[in-house]
């Protein structure tokens, strides 16, 4: 098949589409149906998806299976994968049948729910596809109006707030991007990425309010696009909507966020301001590194504190995208490949945290913690479930995030040790208030009435969890999986990356 | 004087007599029961003239020794006022019959405020300018008070006649130093004094002719009017002025700067730029307090407006493209909102306050969806075809070196967009209500769908409507 990618993008958008279409009714077989046909076109998509894995070409590190059509205002409708997005497609096809199964119990509005995920996954695959600047912000943004409408529909009691907060927040570092991509259209001549990728952005030093900008262009244009990534992501001191969108969405909301659209702003370091602004990421990398060291301590210690725990597990993802950025912005193999590894490892652990308290919050309808305690003597299969999970948050060797965590460290420690002492007493802190947050509650005495009944995980709800385990364990024990895939488009990478900055004056971080 | 020239301005003879001849018949036969016929023989002739003068294969022509200017720029404009004055003509039936509004007088003014903006942007001298500019402006000022027993609308039509008059005041003080300093009135006349330098006369003409202009265009900082009048002014006629008028003032201006002072750009551009960020700002910030959603779509109006404006101070026929391209998509976007709002009702009594719409998705789910698409569309989210204006005008200032402008304007639609999302929340998140309902005949049913299904699916290949700006820019600058 050619084009397919186009098919995988557009196979939850027909569904949708369908969906909206022909689904009449709002009785409990409508649902069923609507749920239903949710899953198989979200099923459908993970199998197509397969086989662009399997024709994936690791080797190869420029775009693979490019689909290049005209479209209008002199853009182009441009798709293609290179070892940076392929396995974030996969991650995408691979969690959404998950996350129309966590939400078979919803059963307000189910068909515009199912509509929504659907709509969302397609935007999502999309932005990791496109190979046109236009077509990708398209996307990009456009991925805010189902959000929008998840957490605000769906949400909870604080639900518009939330919707709000979220929307504006990502709307404003947007369309900053969206200048710098009229920038760069107006100085390269064109929106295409492949040719983007290898035109060199002016960076000679320019006087900007008497003061002298160095990297020049590059850095506004890098300072643009870090605006809606760095919100995206999101970094430290902009991080300030995810608490509240996590909080308010629903499980599935939830899930589809930290796993998935997340990642979307390390995504968009590595396509984007790595690659075609060298000069101005090699200027703003130290205050990248130091701003993610800060994320790591600052929002762990966050997170220890909360009482509630949805937000505590949104901060201890704000802490995770810490490494993340920082395995980014060191430029060597290690760090990339781990940043890279943690974003992957972070999309099954988050979200299978995030469903975790979703199994207990469909049973109890409260996320505080005080209100919980002692579910291992009813819930023993949930408890250990929660605790694998809980071990792969902090990273427990065997486990994905460790290998994430422990090269986007080696990556940093080979720049600046500083910032690498600093990021790894993050480790400590997140050892805490994971374990903190599992021994209360799931350890101690079943002291509340209201607990006494609760039920242990379903067969569907087990049937969840499987895969995500599956996927967590494969990439703990055996992580050259990921890195064979990646590797050489990374080491590309870096090595344009190298040699794009400025003859004879070496790497700011290069000491 | 030929018969060429006559053949040139056809359409608009066509038009005036028509209205003359509507008038004519209205009062022989003396009720107001003739008015649903004339507006849909109105709405019938406008429609067959926008298709006579969209597929017409005549080169550029100008009459009346180049008072009349015919080229595809004029083409451009006239179709999209044309069909814009049709569609909210025909959508306003049901809602001024069942009101008690449907005066024969209705269309025939409707007409002859056509045949004004027809004039204007097919202006070649300062006097059919003015000529077009009155005929239309009288005629909107009657409409606004079409209600004739409502305090408000005749305090709408009122205030918007002082404030035009002053507005026309302006313009012909700036227009009159203008033909002090240039000796003509003619387009092309000015553009030859300015071959020989910029006396500050004809600079200070230039100034007061845009700041009149502007009150038209309603923007910032001559835009009070146009919060009261849309507020006052009966629905239908309020989205008959968020439409065609809208475009007929910008094209002017452009028909203005670019024919008559194209050679000192810099001059211009920077004015109108403040003018731009102006607009976009404060309609931007204004409505966020809104309640009436009448009132809401005057600030948004003045928003737009200032993304049109800015498109324009880009200076260059890519600008103008950007502006033309803007203007089609921000006039399909209004006709399919004013065609819901329209069609809001609570015990037979129109309703235009904001939360009237609390919870319409659970009423009306496809209604509901259509205006998500069209907020989402007036905010410049993609995929949705406003952001492709958005991004048309947004690349036009950035060539031309206004990156500043740009920023502010990106940075004012995110302001902007939260007022759009306050819509969305109302339908989708909102409380149920008490009994508003949505109740559309099927020609607003037709309109709204259409226009927000084309907010959809332009994003394909927004309607081949590029090339066609793209010639019409070309045409006005060369």
């Amino acid at each position: 098949m050619a084009n397919l990618l186009s098919v995988i993008t557009f196979i939850p958008l027909v569904a949708a589409l369908i969906m909206a279409l022909f689904l009449r009714g709002s009785d409990a077989a409508a649902q069923r149906n609507a749920k239903r046909l949710a899953l198989v076109a979200t099923s459908a998509t993970f199998l197509v998806s397969i086989f662009v894995l399997v024709q994936f070409d690791p080797a190869n590190t420029g775009f693979q299976m490019v689909e290049d059509y005209g479209w209008i205002m002199g853009l182009r409708y441009k798709l293609g994968v290179d070892g940076i997005s392929v396995l974030f497609v996969m991650l995408t096809t691979f969690l959404m049948p998950i996350v129309i199964t966590s939400c078979w119990t919803v059963e307000k509005r189910v068909k515009e729910y199912m509509i929504a995920l659907l709509i969302l996954e397609g935007l999502m695959l999309g932005v990791f596809c496109a190979l046109d600047l236009v077509l990708f912000y398209l996307f990009f943004e456009a991925g805010l109006i189902p959000m929008f409408l998840i957490i605000g529909i769906w949400g909870g009691k604080d639900r518009v707030y939330a919707a709000f907060k979220f929307f504006l927040y990502t709307f404003l570092g947007s369309v900053l991007m969206l200048v710098a991509m009229v920038a760069m259209y107006f100085n390269a001549g064109t929106t295409d990425i492949v040719q983007l990728l290898t035109y060199d952005f002016p960076h000679s030093d320019i006087a900007l309010l008497g003061l002298t900008l160095t990297g020049g262009l590059q850095t506004l244009l890098f300072l643009a696009f870090f605006a809606s990534f760095a919100v995206k992501m999101p970094m430290w001191p902009v991080h300030t909507w995810l608490p509240d969108a996590h909080v308010q969405a629903p499980t599935a909301g939830s899930v589809v966020l930290a796993a998935i659209l997340l990642k979307m702003g390390g995504y968009g370091f590595l396509r984007f301001s790595l690659p075609m602004f060298p000069v101005g990421s090699d200027f703003m990398a130290p205050m990248v590194l130091w701003m993610s060291a800060i994320a790591i301590v600052y929002t762990s210690l966050v997170a220890l504190v909360q009482s509630d725990m949805k937000k505590l597990i949104a901060y201890s993802s704000v802490a995770h995208m810490g490494y993340v950025t920082m395995g980014i912005f060191t430029v060597n193999q290690q760090g990339i490949d781990g940043a890279i590894f943690q974003m992957l490892s972070h999309g099954f652990i988050s979200g299978a945290l995030f469903l975790c308290v979703g199994v207990i919050y469909d049973r109890m309808h409260t996320r505080e913690i005080d209100a919980y305690g002692g579910l291992v003597v009813r819930m023993p299969a949930y408890a250990a479930i929660f605790m694998f999970f809980t071990m792969a948050n902090v990273g427990l060797p065997g486990t994905s995030g460790f290998v994430g965590e422990f090269l986007t460290l080696m990556g940093i420690f080979q720049v600046n040790t500083v910032i690498a002492a600093v990021a790894t007493s993050g480790v400590i802190l997140s050892a805490a208030y994971a374990l903190w947050l599992y021994r209360r509650v799931v350890f101690g005495d079943m002291i509340k009435e209201s607990l006494k009944s609760i039920t242990d995980l379903s067969g569907r709800e087990k049937m969840i969890f499987a895969p995500l385990i599956a996927m967590t364990l494969l990439l703990g024990v055996y992580p050259s999986l990921v890195t064979d895939l990646i590797g050489p488009s990374v080491g590309a990478l870096i090595t344009d990356y190298h040699a794009a900055l400025p003859v004879g004056e070496a790497s700011i971080l290069a000491h | 004087m030929t018969a060429t020239d006559f053949n040139t301005v056809l359409p608009e003879v066509v038009l005036a007599s028509f209205a003359m001849l509507a008038l004519l018949f209205g009062v022989s036969t003396g009720k107001d029961k003739v008015a649903p016929l004339l507006v849909w023989t109105t709405a019938g002739l406008f429609v067959a003239l926008a298709l006579v003068i969209g597929f017409s294969q005549d080169g550029p022509a100008q009459a009346f020794g180049g008072m009349f200017q015919d080229d595809a720029f004029a083409r451009f404009s006239k179709v999209m006022i044309l069909l814009s004055s049709a569609a909210v003509l025909v959508m306003s039936q049901t809602y001024m019959e069942r009101r008690g509004l449907l005066r024969f007088e209705y269309p025939v003014l409707v007409t002859l405020c056509v045949v004004g903006m027809m004039v204007m942007v097919s202006a070649g001298d300062l006097m059919s300018l003015y000529m077009g500019l009155e005929l239309q402006s009288l005629a909107l000022y009657v409409i606004a008070a079409l209600r004739r027993d409502s305090v408000k609308s005749t305090e709408a039509g009122l205030k918007y006649f002082v404030l035009g008059a002053l507005s026309s005041g302006l313009l012909l003080y700036g227009a009159s130093l203008t033909y002090g300093y240039a000796g003509t009135t003619l387009f092309s006349g000015i553009t030859t004094t300015l071959d020989q330098g910029l006396p500050l006369g004809l600079l200070f003409g230039l100034v007061f002719m845009i700041a009149g202009l502007a009150f038209k265009v309603s923007a910032v900082p001559f835009h009070m009017w146009s919060p009261d009048v849309y507020e006052g002014a009966p629905t239908p006629v309020t989205a008959f002025f968020a439409t065609a008028p809208k475009v007929a003032a910008v094209a002017l201006l452009a028909r203005l700067m670019h024919d008559a002072f194209g050679a000192i750009t810099d001059q211009w551009a920077q004015v109108l730029a403040v003018l731009a960020v102006g607009s976009m700002f404060l309609g931007a910030v204004a409505a966020i307090g809104q309640r009436d959603v009448k009132r809401l779509m005057a600030y948004s109006s003045i928003a737009h407006m200032g993304f049109a404006l800015m498109g324009l101070a880009a200076g260059n026929a890519q600008g103008v493209e950007a502006m033309l391209i803007y203007m089609a998509i921000y006039v399909t976007m209004n006709v399919g909102t004013f065609a819901l709002i329209l069609s809001l009702e609570k015990d037979g009594v129109p309703i235009t306050t904001i939360d009237a719409m609390n919870g319409l998705a659970k009423r009306d789910p496809w209604r509901s969806f259509g205006l998500l698409v069209l907020m989402f569309s007036l905010a410049g989210v993609p995929p949705m075809v406003g952001f492709f204006g958005k991004l048309a005008v947004l690349r036009a200032a950035f060539d031309a070196g206004l990156g500043w402008l740009a920023i502010s304007g990106v940075i004012a639609s995110v302001i902007g967009a939260f007022y759009y999302l306050r819509i969305v929340y109302f339908v989708y998140f909102g409380k149920e209500s008490d009994g508003t309902i949505c109740r559309m005949d099927p020609i607003q049913s037709l309109l709204f769908t259409g226009a927000w299904v084309a907010m959809l699916v332009g994003v394909l290949n927004l309607f081949g409507i590029e090339d066609l700006a793209t010639t019409a820019a070309r045409a006005l600058v060369n």
